[in-house]
């Protein structure tokens, strides 16, 4: 409905409270250098739900060149907030999806914040609920591969509904997909794909071998996923929460 | 050579553009065009307008492609994940191409250029990709096919080679992908064509992974580490234990030639695949250009296929199974083709002797006819049924339960004053009906074993037996009738053709 974006009341961007993460090791999928398996992440903060329809409404209204078709198709495909107009019922307690890479990059920089970095989302990611790091914990694994597993033919619940995981962060699993800064890190962009090949044959070819460990489908899903995104890509189960670096907004 | 780079883009996909090029390198040798040369003439720019390829579920085959060039082929393909029943009461998220398992059959002539459209539901939960074993190219097209949900990719690419092709999601992690069902085939017809045939259908196997055991209720996710193990729960023809059987069977008259395009998704188990009751006179085997004729059994590797071709000279129905026989008997591999038409009494009489051999269990089999007489009189006793249950047991039951219904060992649990056996007559009547596996504990002690059905037994020679046995061996208990075991027999329904 068009009701959404241009009767609702203007309503000043409301930031999600962000929690702060003191940071730690974790042993990526991919690792960036082969030699170093293990990677550090620093101190950091990330919001503790994924960003609202709500919350995103109000950034369209004050950012209108964000409004859904007003975004060049370079940085979002046409089914940027293609249910907005769609007459779809959405609440604004659901996380905002068919968001492209670059509007959840202004939306976070609007607030002085930022996208997390692959490490710091996955970082977070280990976590259950009663421990930081649950990457061995298979029962924890299967659950989330279970959600990979379904279509997202229902609507999506709301926010925060659940129990936060050990860090005190809501969603990172059992939601939606999220952005993360450096999405195609662990493929090579459009832009680099015509320079050279060794980088390319680290990924097909050698792949399995290089990936850490390749009983952890949950994860392979992650970076398969990632993998298939371009900037402008938007999709109804893609969402994105901010984050900020330890000192600042 | 192609296989080769197949295997390895296969080993993992994230959609890259990059290729293994050692391997590619080495296919550019002279002999990989011997197919080319064979054609002469196959090959060539397309002629004519653009065709949009007609695609099929299964088991329906498209038709055969009548033309005499080469021509530019547009096949629109979407990806679908859905939930479908995969065994009655059981459900399972399937991820499909087309929104069926196998996924659309596919059907162009060699030398056609094939224009590739993939898309992906908005509604999917993944990305996904294709590779065609039919494709000369790196990664079969699954680097040009890499595509999130709700976005649609093409790539292009010449069909070099005739055959039964492959074709199945190389996204990573790539076992998942295949599990889940995203297979199916592509046929390249040779520039001749295939002969004509009375009726064409598309059967494909493929191995199940459920966190339930089988049939188990309910909706089933995927289990990992049971597609590791390569521990099937489910292996299927046609993605569902009822996907070929009932009023689903293939159909067929007497006198008809079939071909089958049959193929094997895995992705784990190979295939032997055998038809009950009919013998192959032609066997493309693995897809292939050679042809092997009188095939009772013919291999399929997980990521290959085969054409079948057989004529059916006598009524009847036909049983597709993978004769690794346990898969067939437990875990749903089982289809059926129906043949209808007049006997052939001459190719085969049907059963001409039906009556009891007991060999050297010998029992007089007259309390069996005595039973029989008084069941159809009304006047059944129990000390009638009693007499005929012994006799029957002494044919069936006794060689593993023993004579004196004891058993044997920690393999086959004792009838005699067991409290397991007389707990629960709806249960017994239900263990003979249709086998039991797994632990039981009888009389304190843990057996696990397995017990087939007994499914040739009528109703009323399972009420004679299990008057018998809960009226010996130091049991005491009522009659158990006819009446009892039809009703429990309506309610546990297992498959026809699931005794063979």
């Amino acid at each position: 409905m068009l009701l959404h974006l241009y009767i609702a009341v203007a309503v000043a961007q409301v930031p999600t409270d962000l929690v702060a993460i003191r940071g730690g090791a974790y042993r990526p999928l991919y690792p960036a250098d082969p030699e170093v398996p293990v990677v550090t992440v620093g101190p950091f903060r990330l919001e503790s739900r994924p960003v609202t329809v709500g919350q995103y409404r109000a950034f369209v209204q004050a950012h209108p060149a964000w409004a859904p078709g007003k975004v060049p198709a370079v940085r979002a495909d046409e089914s940027y907030l293609s249910r907005w107009s769609s007459g779809a019922t959405l609440a604004d307690e659901q996380p905002v999806t068919e968001v492209s890479w670059f509007a959840a990059r202004a939306y976070c920089a609007a607030l002085g914040r930022r996208l997390p970095t692959e490490d710091e989302w996955e970082l977070v990611a280990r976590a259950s609920t009663d421990a930081f790091d649950a990457s061995a914990d298979e029962a924890w694994l299967a659950e989330i591969l279970a959600w990979y597993g379904r279509p997202s033919t229902d609507t999506l619940s709301w926010v925060g509904r659940g129990t936060p995981n050990r860090w005190g962060v809501h969603d990172m699993h059992g939601l939606v997909w999220e952005w993360v800064e450096d999405f195609n890190n662990t493929l090579v962009s459009a832009d680099i794909r015509e320079a050279g090949d060794d980088e390319r044959s680290r990924f097909c070819g050698v792949g399995a071998v290089s990936a850490q460990d390749v009983k952890d489908y949950a994860n392979f899903m992650r970076v398969a996923w990632r993998s298939a995104l371009e900037g402008r890509t938007t999709t109804r189960n893609l969402g994105f929460r901010c984050a900020a670096d330890e000192e600042g907004p | 050579m192609r296989n080769i780079i197949g295997l390895l883009t296969l080993s993992l996909h994230f959609g890259c553009q990059g290729t293994v090029r050692a391997a590619h390198d080495e296919a550019e040798t002279p002999t990989s065009y011997t197919a080319l040369e064979v054609a002469g003439g196959a090959m060539g720019d397309p002629v004519g307008s653009p065709i949009h390829a007609v695609l099929t579920s299964p088991p329906e085959v498209p038709p055969a492609v009548d033309r005499t060039t080469p021509a530019k082929v547009v096949v629109e393909l979407e990806v679908v994940e859905k939930v479908m029943p995969i065994s009655e009461g059981v459900d399972y998220t399937f991820w499909t191409f087309g929104g069926t398992v196998p996924g659309s059959f596919i059907r162009i002539r060699q030398g056609d250029t094939v224009e590739f459209h993939l898309q992906n539901h908005p509604d999917n939960k993944m990305p996904h990709n294709i590779d065609l074993h039919a494709v000369t190219g790196p990664g079969g097209g699954a680097a040009s096919s890499f595509t999130a949900p709700g976005n649609q990719s093409q790539f292009s690419f010449q069909a070099l080679n005739p055959g039964l092709f492959v074709y199945h999601c190389a996204t990573a992690p790539v076992g998942m992908h295949i599990a889940n069902g995203m297979y199916g085939l592509i046929l390249v017809e040779p520039p001749e064509g295939l002969a004509p045939v009375d009726r064409e259908y598309y059967v494909m196997q493929g191995d199940w992974y459920t966190v339930g055991k089988y049939r188990e209720k309910g909706l089933q996710p995927f289990d990992m580490q049971k597609g590791i193990e390569e521990n099937a729960t489910y292996v299927l023809f046609n993605g569902s234990e009822g996907a070929l059987v009932g009023d689903n069977a293939l159909q067929a008259k007497v006198g008809e030639h079939i071909r089958l395009f049959v193929g094997n998704g895995g992705p784990n188990l190979v295939s032997s695949f055998h038809l009950i009751g009919e013998i192959f006179d032609k066997v493309h085997f693995e897809g292939g250009s050679l042809v092997q004729e009188q095939v009772q059994t013919t291999l399929i590797p997980a990521g290959g296929a085969a054409i079948v071709e057989f004529t059916v000279e006598a009524p009847g129905t036909y049983v597709l199974v993978d004769h690794s026989i346990f898969r067939a008997f437990n875990k749903g591999a089982v289809g059926m083709l129906k043949v209808e038409g007049p006997d052939a009494k001459g190719v085969y009489s049907g059963k001409e002797v039906d009556a009891v051999y007991l060999a050297d269990k010998a029992a007089p089999a007259a309390p069996i006819a005595e039973a029989s007489q008084a069941t159809a009189a009304g006047t059944l006793s129990l000390a009638q049924q009693v007499d005929a249950g012994k006799a029957l047991f002494q044919g069936t039951c006794s060689t593993c339960h023993q004579p004196d219904g004891k058993g044997l060992g920690d393999v086959f649990p004792p009838l005699a004053e067991s409290d397991f056996l007389m707990a629960d007559v709806e249960r017994s009547i239900g263990v003979v009906l249709n086998g039991l596996s797994g632990p039981i504990e009888v009389n304190g002690r843990r057996f696990d074993s397995v017990m087939p059905p007994m499914s040739q037994l009528n109703d009323d020679e399972v009420a004679h037996i299990l008057t018998y046995v809960r009226n010996s061996f130091g049991n005491k208990g009522d009659a158990v009738s006819p009446e009892q075991v039809a009703r429990v027999r309506a309610t546990t329904e297992r498959p026809q053709g699931a005794a063979h």
